[in-house]
């Protein structure tokens, strides 16, 4: 089976160096079967890495040991659900995760261009099949993932705890999604600007890829954000992390690309500007990836004794010092068609979102790379923490939720006097009694805050105003019903109302951030059973202490051999709130040195969060209770000395029972968050909103449909 | 003033304010940064109160908590000097003796104390335990 993986990897690396040779050959001398021939390559290389997939995804649930990275990531006792996502959590397997969906996005992308643009097309499927080529040859030469042991061990070192959470099987797939597909704008720009070819259509053509992109990228930083709050045990959901930055980057670029492409479509304008932007996210999307792969920063996320920093600093070398040869060579074809009437206008507001956007990534960038940046320029390494990145990006993000106001309601060209009146009343309005509402309700304290819940209520009444105008127009026009208007106003203009509903809810999910992070209450302190704390509005009990023997009560069924936590109750104002129950799981270890008991607990323990979600408010809370315990300790050094195979899991029973009869103070961490579920709520408004924007208009479909219909009539005709 | 000169002062202004900006923001990543150090440069560099990121592994039999305090020393990756420190707040799940460790410190006399909630393990991510003698840097 592994030479059959590898045999694979070989052939797909044979296949793109013949692609893009073929491409590049067919698009220079004119002869398409060769270009074709090119694109064939990237249908031939995602069915070869189709099979390399399958291969490894059968070895992980068939327990093959003989597999190196199946005997590091997975065992026996790892559950099948994270088995099969297993895959992704080693180097080579999501190396090889990464290059499979490039090359199946890829065939995507080139299917459906088959027909356009074959010049452009024939030098985008060259830089895919490139990609393709360095992520195979990294797998070939440096992470083999069909690498063997003979004989294979009994058995492998398990999943890490931390990622048995169930958003593991569909977190990473969707950001590599995302960084996959950041490349194919990129591509058909590279293509683009090598064919001389930058009117609209290139756009027009990657338009739905960039789209599908962003949707991919910010739906992985929000399922990275949930599993963050909901296991790492410390109640945040962002903390400035160089990996989660590094995903950050390309969505912002490709957020400001979305909007710029607007402007190039309707006026000509920022032509370079948006094949810079796509050249960026394309760029930075890759050294997302290299991020994670080189070690060259600190991050919880980046993958332990990583070595691929050289290759990738290559790849991104050429990347830079390419895409900038080719926009400064082509800058005289760039120039604009038109220019700026007015700073009042919905052009100046796409440009300024632009600058905020890009600004945004700046600082990012700057913060994320500054230990390189510091040590390359001081010879002395330094980081800088959250606080530095909240100076600048809050103000900022409140700059950008204020234009995603602006921009739906403020005209093209010039705003007058009459029209801004006309368009701003309701937005204003809205903002100031938002203003009002919350002064009085005595949050002024939080200037910040404040200003971002305002800035929220002036996005709701911007875009509540345009769907009422555009219901009313429906119904003057079409003669329906309220609901109906809706609904084919929405259906007609799916681009344009699906970003509404995305402004919509980024402005929600700011509306969660400001208020979690401003209003929190957090306390961390030792409990004894009996003793309570207050967290807020909150008091907190610790009831009683909790013990299970897994698997059998292992509700999560993460696979952990012991579970110890509490019994916590929450109430408010004397009436009960809810009843918590945070635990920590203790896992089994292959490290023959902690004896034969200790070994079963001596894993990674991971902290099983509890809490109680709301509307208004998440109360939520982790435990660490105190193995160290010498009460504790005492049976599992008697286990150690005495005990061997099944029977150890008795000293785990007598662990539990004298945790239960004598619990030792526990460290509790608790936390009081309003608004955070508007977070994830704002989330999924963002993705409804996307996905009706990318989806296809009925008059696309039915167009397409029409032409086959045709096609076959004409057909049918023929043989008649 | 004609609609060319317009344009050349509002992009002089606009590249002026980017300007100011990225000097700021330059400045202030510098002067707000905390240098990395190892633990053997740190206690023959650090001066008190000025914040340090020391990054190190957790030593073997250091870890004690008293109450909420959580005492342990960070010694270099190749063994030999050990700081002792004292860290209060967030404890990562993957903490553990041998670990690597990232944690904002500040010297007081000859011991050094945690920042609130800035221990960062880490963590033998996606998650595979380095080869024996290789530099974790993960």
């Amino acid at each position: 089976m592994a030479s059959l993986g590898f045999a694979c990897l070989l052939l797909a690396l044979a296949v793109c160096v013949y692609g893009i040779g073929a491409s590049i050959y067919g698009v220079r001398s004119g002869r398409v079967e060769f270009s074709e021939s090119g694109r064939r390559a990237v249908y031939a290389l995602a069915a070869i890495l189709t099979v390399a997939f399958a291969v490894l995804e059968i070895a992980f649930l068939r327990n093959d040991f003989g597999f190196n990275t199946v005997a590091d990531t997975s065992s026996r006792t790892t559950p099948g659900f994270y088995r099969a996502a297993a895959v992704w959590s080693s180097q080579e397997g999501s190396l090889l995760l990464w290059a499979w969906l490039l090359s199946m996005w890829s065939s995507l992308a080139l299917f459906l261009t088959r027909r356009r643009m074959r010049d452009v097309a024939a030098y985008a499927t060259a830089v895919l099949l490139g990609f393709g080529g360095f992520f195979v040859a990294l797998m070939v030469f440096y992470a083999n993932p069909f690498a063997t042991t003979r004989p294979a061990p009994a058995e492998g070192a398990g999943l890490d705890p931390l990622l048995r959470f169930p958003t593991m099987m569909i977190h990473p797939p969707m950001l590599y999604s995302g960084y996959t597909l950041c490349t194919i704008p990129f591509a058909f720009g590279i293509g683009a600007l090598l064919a001389r070819r930058v009117d609209a259509e290139w756009i027009k053509a990657i338009r739905r890829f960039a789209f599908a992109a962003w949707l991919f990228l910010g739906v992985g930083i929000l399922l990275g954000a949930r599993w963050s709050y909901s296991e790492l045990g410390w109640g945040g959901y962002w903390g400035w992390d160089a990996v989660e930055n590094a995903s950050l980057m390309p969505w912002l670029t490709g957020t400001a690309f979305l909007h710029s492409l607007m402007i190039q479509e309707k006026r000509g304008m920022l032509k370079v500007w948006n094949v810079s932007l796509v050249l960026a996210t394309g760029t930075l999307a890759v050294m997302g990836t290299f991020l994670v792969r080189s070690g060259v920063l600190n991050s919880i996320h980046a993958f332990g004794g990583a070595t691929l920093g050289v290759p990738f600093v290559v790849l991104i070398g050429v990347l830079i010092a390419g895409s900038i040869y080719l926009v400064v060579s082509r800058r005289d074809m760039l120039r604009s068609e038109h220019r700026l009437d007015s700073l009042l206008s919905r052009e100046a507001m796409f440009i300024a979102n632009n600058l905020v956007l890009v600004g945004l990534c700046f600082v990012i960038f700057w913060g994320t790379y500054f230990p390189l940046i510091s040590e390359a320029l001081t010879g002395q390494e330094a980081s800088v923490g959250p606080p530095w990145f909240d100076r600048y990006t809050v103000p900022l993000a409140l700059v950008l939720v204020l234009l995603s106001g602006i921009g739906p309601v403020i005209a093209w060209r010039r705003a007058t006097l009459a029209n801004a009146r006309r368009n701003f009343l309701m937005p204003v309005c809205t903002a100031l009694i938002a203003l009002v509402v919350l002064l009085v309700a005595g949050i002024g304290d939080k200037p910040l805050a404040l200003a971002m819940f305002c800035c929220a209520a002036f996005v709701f009444g911007s875009v509540a105003q345009e769907f009422v105008r555009g219901t009313r127009v429906r119904r003057a026009i079409a003669g329906e019903s309220p609901p109906r208007a809706l609904l084919s106003l929405v259906r007609r203009n799916r681009r344009r109302y699906g970003g509404y509903i995305v402004h919509v809810g980024m402005a929600v999910l700011f509306i969660g951030v400001a208020a979690s992070s401003s209003f929190q209450h957090a306390s961390e302190l030792s409990l004894s059973p009996g003793q309570s704390t207050r967290v807020g509005a909150y008091t907190v009990r610790y009831v009683r202490p909790t013990a299970s023997l897994t698997p059998a009560y292992d509700r999560a069924h993460t696979g952990s051999t012991l579970a110890l936590g509490a019994e916590v109750d929450v109430s408010r104002h004397g009436r009960h709130v809810a009843t918590l129950q945070p635990s920590e799981g203790y896992y089994a270890s292959q490290d023959p040195s902690q004896g034969s008991v200790g070994s079963l607990i001596g894993g990674q323990p991971v902290s099983h969060v509890s809490m109680d979600a709301g509307v208004t408010r998440d109360v939520w809370s982790a435990i660490a209770p105190n193995i160290e315990a010498p009460v504790l300790q005492r049976i599992i050094k008697a286990g150690n000395a005495d005990l061997t195979g099944e029977d150890t899991l008795v000293a785990l029973g007598y662990l539990a029972r004298a945790y239960l009869k004598s619990p030792p103070p526990a460290q509790f961490h608790f936390i009081v968050s309003p608004l955070v579920m508007w977070i994830w709520v704002g989330g999924l408004i963002v993705f409804g909103g996307g996905l009706i924007a990318v989806w296809p208009a009925p008059s696309t479909v039915r167009r397409r449909v029409g032409a086959r219909a045709g096609a076959r009539r004409d057909r049918a005709l023929a043989r008649a | 003033m004609t609609p060319a000169r317009k344009r050349t002062v509002r992009l002089v202004v606009a590249l002026s304010a980017a300007v100011v900006l990225a000097t700021a923001l330059i400045y202030t990543s510098f002067s707000a940064a905390s240098p990395a150090l190892s633990p053997s440069q740190l206690v023959r560099q650090a001066q008190p109160g000025r914040s340090y990121q020391v990054t190190g592994t957790v030593a073997p039999g250091s870890v004690h908590r008293a109450g909420e305090v959580l005492n342990f020393s960070v010694e270099d990756r190749a063994g030999g000097t050990k700081i002792p420190l004292s860290y209060t707040g967030t404890v990562p799940d993957p903490f553990q003796e041998g670990r690597e460790v990232i944690v904002t410190v500040q010297r007081q006399g000859s011991a050094f104390v945690g920042e609130r909630n800035s221990l960062i393990t880490k963590c033998p991510s996606k998650y595979k335990t380095a080869p024996a003698g290789e530099n974790q840097n993960s």
